[in-house]
C-alpha cells in the first residue's frame, strides 16, 4: 500500500473536517440538516476568486507567488472578503427564508426542504454567472517535498492542514471557554430555556451563521486552491459533510473535524485500493456503518 | 397532426412525473418523511425494468428479453425491498437522517448506474428497451396516443387505489402518526411500522414510474437520474398541494409545463453557445418558486382534503 494515501486523505480530510464543523454546528444549534451548506463551499471559493481578480487589478503586485507557496499576498486578503461575503450570503439567507420559517413555527423538515431547494438554486445561479468550466487560484506549479517513509506533499498542502488545525483549535477553546460559547451549548440545548434566562438566541443564531459561512468559505477555497473550482464541488463535498457530521455526533465539533478526516482518509484508501470511481460512495457506507452501529456518532450524546 | 402527437408525447412524461408524484405524496403527502433521493428509486426501477425485459446483450448481463409487464412489476418489488432497507436504517431517527440517508442512496445509486458497466451498461446506459405498442411505431399520433392511454391508466389506477388507502383504516393511522405521534402511540399504533410500509409503498410507486419512464422512451442512462429530478419532483409535489392525489398530478403537469416551456423560452432567446449556461436559469427558477411557495403557500394549489372516512362527507382542512 501506497503511504502516499495517508497524506492525500489527511489534505482532503481537512477540508471535509472544516466544513462539516459548520453543519455540525448549524444542526445543533438551528436544528436542521443545512442542505445549502455545501454550496456556501462552493460560493466561498468563486466569491474569494472574484475579490481575489479585482485585488489583482488594484495592485498587480498581490498576484506575485509568495516562496515556497503557490499564491501571493492577494490570495490570503481575498479570503477576507470571500469570507465576508459568504457570510453576508448565509445571514440573508437566513433573513429572506430560514430565519421566516422558523418564526413561523414551521416544522423542522419543512426548513429542510427550504434549504434543499435554495441549494439548487444557489447552485445553478453559480453555474449560470461562472458557466461550469473549472477555474483555478493559480495556474503556478508546485513540487512535491519528500517527507520521509515515501509520502509527499506540496507546501500549500501542508498549509492547508496547519491552518486547518489551528482554526479547530481556536474554534474549541471559544465553544468551551467564552460567554458565547457557553450560550451557544445553552441554546443547543434547549433554545426556549436559554432565552429565558437571558441568552439573546438570535444573536448566537447570527454567531452560528458567521462561524459555519466563515469556515465553509476557508475550506471552499482550500479545496479550490488544491483541486479546482467547479459549480458543483459544494454538492460533491455535501455527502461527505454530513457523513463526517454523523460519524462525529451531531453538535461536536471535534467530532466533526475527526469525523472528516476518518472519510478523507477511507475516500483516500479506496481509491488506491479499488479505483477512483467509488470515491464518493466511501461517505455514504460510512454512514449507513453509522447508523447501524452508533447512530449517535463518536462524541455524540444518545438522544431520545 | 404533430402538434397532437407532440401534445401526446409532453402529456406522457408528464403522467410518469405524475407518477412519481403520487408515490412521493404517499411517503410525503400522507406520512411526512422526507425522502431526497427520489431520482435514485426511479432510476432503480428503471435500470431492473431494462436489465428484464431488453433483448440479450453481450456485454451486459440481464436481457432477460421478458414481458414489460414482468419487468414493471419486478421494479416494484425492487423498489419496496430498496426503501425497507433504508426505512429500517433510518426510520427510528430524527426526520432529518432520512432526508441525508436516501440524498446518500441517490448518490451511491448514481455511481453504480455510471460504473457497475456489466449490470447497467455504465455511461453508455441501456438501449433498446421494449416499448409498449413498438409496432405502431411507424405512426407518431397512434403511437404516442396509446402510449398516453397506458399511463394515464396506470395514473388512474394509482390515484384511485391511493385515494382508497387514504380513507382506510391504514390511511387514517398514518395521518395520525404524522400529526401527533406520541398520541398515535398510545391508541395502539405502532409508528415505525406504520411509516416503514408506507415508505416502501411510495418506494414501489416511484420505481414503476421510473419502469414505465424507461419503456416509453426506450432507452435509460445514467444522467437521467441527477439530483436535479428529485428536485423537479418535489416542486411538482409541493406546487401542486402535498396530500392531495390530485394536486400531485396536476402539480406535475403544472411544473413540467414550466420546464418545457422555459426550455423553449432559452432556446429562442440565447444563442446557441450560450444555451447550457443559461439551462441552469431554469433550475434557479424552479428553486425560488418552491422556496417561495413554501414560505407563502405551503399547503399548494390543492390543499388537502381532511377525509376521515368514506362513510363521512368531506371536510376541508381551513374549516
Amino acid at each position: 500500500m501506497n503511504p502516499q494515501a495517508f497524506i492525500d486523505g489527511l489534505i482532503a480530510g481537512s477540508t471535509i473536517g472544516l466544513g462539516a464543523i459548520g453543519l455540525t454546528l448549524a444542526y445543533s444549534i438551528l436544528r436542521f440538516a443545512n442542505f445549502t451548506h455545501g454550496d456556501f463551499l462552493a460560493w466561498g471559493a468563486y466569491l474569494t476568486l472574484t475579490v481575489s481578480g479585482l485585488l489583482g487589478g488594484l495592485a498587480a503586485g498581490l498576484g506575485a507567488p509568495v516562496h515556497p507557496f503557490s499564491f501571493g499576498w492577494g490570495l490570503p486578503l481575498a479570503l477576507l472578503g470571500g469570507a465576508a461575503l459568504t457570510i453576508l450570503l448565509a445571514l440573508g439567507l437566513d433573513r429572506i427564508l430560514f430565519g421566516r420559517l422558523r418564526a413561523r413555527g414551521a416544522d423542522v423538515i419543512i426548513i429542510v426542504m427550504a434549504s434543499f431547494g435554495a441549494s439548487m438554486a444557489l447552485r445553478s445561479l453559480l453555474e449560470f454567472i461562472f458557466t461550469a468550466k473549472p477555474v483555478y487560484f493559480t495556474n503556478a506549479l508546485q513540487i512535491a517535498k519528500p517527507l520521509g517513509l515515501g509520502m509527499r506533499a506540496t507546501p500549500d498542502q501542508l498549509l492547508v492542514i496547519g491552518m486547518t488545525a489551528v482554526l479547530v483549535l481556536g474554534l474549541h477553546l471559544l465553544v468551551t471557554r467564552t460567554a458565547t460559547g457557553r450560550a451557544m451549548r445553552a441554546v443547543s440545548e434547549n433554545p426556549a430555556l436559554a432565552g429565558v434566562y437571558g441568552i439573546d438566541v438570535a444573536q448566537i443564531v447570527r454567531i452560528t451563521w458567521v462561524i459555519g459561512a466563515g469556515l465553509a468559505c476557508i475550506a471552499g477555497v482550500m479545496a479550490g486552491l488544491l483541486v479546482q473550482i467547479r459549480p458543483y464541488m459544494g454538492f460533491d463535498l455535501l455527502l461527505p459533510l454530513f457523513a463526517a457530521a454523523i460519524l462525529g455526533g451531531i453538535g461536536s465539533i471535534p467530532g466533526a473535524m475527526l469525523g472528516g478526516l476518518i472519510i478523507g482518509l477511507a475516500e483516500a484508501f479506496t481509491v488506491q485500493i479499488i479505483g477512483a470511481e467509488w470515491r464518493a460512495a466511501v461517505s455514504f457506507i460510512i454512514l449507513v456503518l453509522v447508523l447501524m452501529l452508533r447512530p449517535q456518532g463518536l462524541f455524540g450524546r444518545k438522544e431520545a | 397532426m404533430e402538434l397532437i402527437a407532440y401534445a401526446a408525447f409532453f402529456l406522457t412524461v408528464a403522467m410518469t412525473y405524475a407518477i412519481i408524484c403520487l408515490g412521493l405524496n404517499v411517503q410525503w403527502g400522507q406520512t411526512g418523511l422526507f425522502n431526497v433521493g427520489v431520482a435514485g428509486f426511479v432510476g432503480m426501477g428503471a435500470y431492473v425494468s431494462g436489465a428484464l425485459t431488453t433483448p440479450e446483450t453481450i456485454d451486459r448481463i440481464g436481457g432477460f428479453d421478458l414481458p414489460i409487464v414482468v419487468g414493471w412489476a419486478v421494479a416494484m418489488a425492487a423498489g419496496a425491498v430498496l426503501s425497507l432497507a433504508v426505512g429500517l436504517l433510518t426510520l427510528r431517527m430524527r426526520a432529518d437522517y432520512l432526508a441525508i440517508t436516501t440524498f446518500g442512496i441517490a448518490v451511491a445509486l448514481q455511481l453504480v448506474f455510471q460504473n457497475a458497466e456489466s449490470l447497467t451498461g455504465g455511461a453508455f446506459g441501456m438501449a433498446f428497451i421494449p416499448r409498449p405498442f413498438a409496432s405502431m411505431q411507424g405512426e407518431a399520433i397512434v403511437f404516442n396516443l396509446a402510449n398516453l392511454g397506458v399511463t394515464c391508466a396506470v395514473v388512474l389506477v394509482l390515484y384511485l387505489l391511493l385515494e382508497h388507502l387514504a380513507r382506510s383504516p391504514w390511511g387514517r393511522a398514518l395521518r395520525a402518526v404524522r400529526e401527533d405521534e406520541v398520541a398515535a402511540q398510545a391508541l395502539g399504533k405502532n409508528p415505525v411500522f406504520l411509516r416503514l410500509q408506507a415508505f416502501a409503498l411510495g418506494g414501489a410507486i416511484m420505481a414503476l414510474a421510473g419502469a414505465v419512464q424507461a419503456h416509453f422512451i426506450g432507452f435509460i442512462a445514467p444522467n437521467n437520474y441527477l439530483p436535479m429530478m428529485t428536485f423537479q419532483v418535489w416542486a411538482m409535489l409541493i406546487v401542486g398541494g402535498s396530500g392531495n392525489n390530485r394536486g400531485a398530478i396536476l402539480g406535475a403537469v403544472l411544473v413540467w409545463a414550466i420546464w418545457a416551456l422555459s426550455a423553449a423560452l432559452i432556446s429562442e432567446l440565447f444563442p446557441a453557445g450560450q444555451q447550457a449556461r443559461a439551462a441552469s436559469l431554469q433550475i434557479v427558477i424552479i428553486g425560488v418558486m418552491l422556496c417561495i411557495i413554501l414560505l407563502w403557500r405551503p399547503q399548494g394549489i390543492l390543499p388537502e382534503i381532511r377525509t376521515v372516512s368514506r362513510h363521512l362527507g368531506r371536510r376541508n382542512k381551513d374549516q
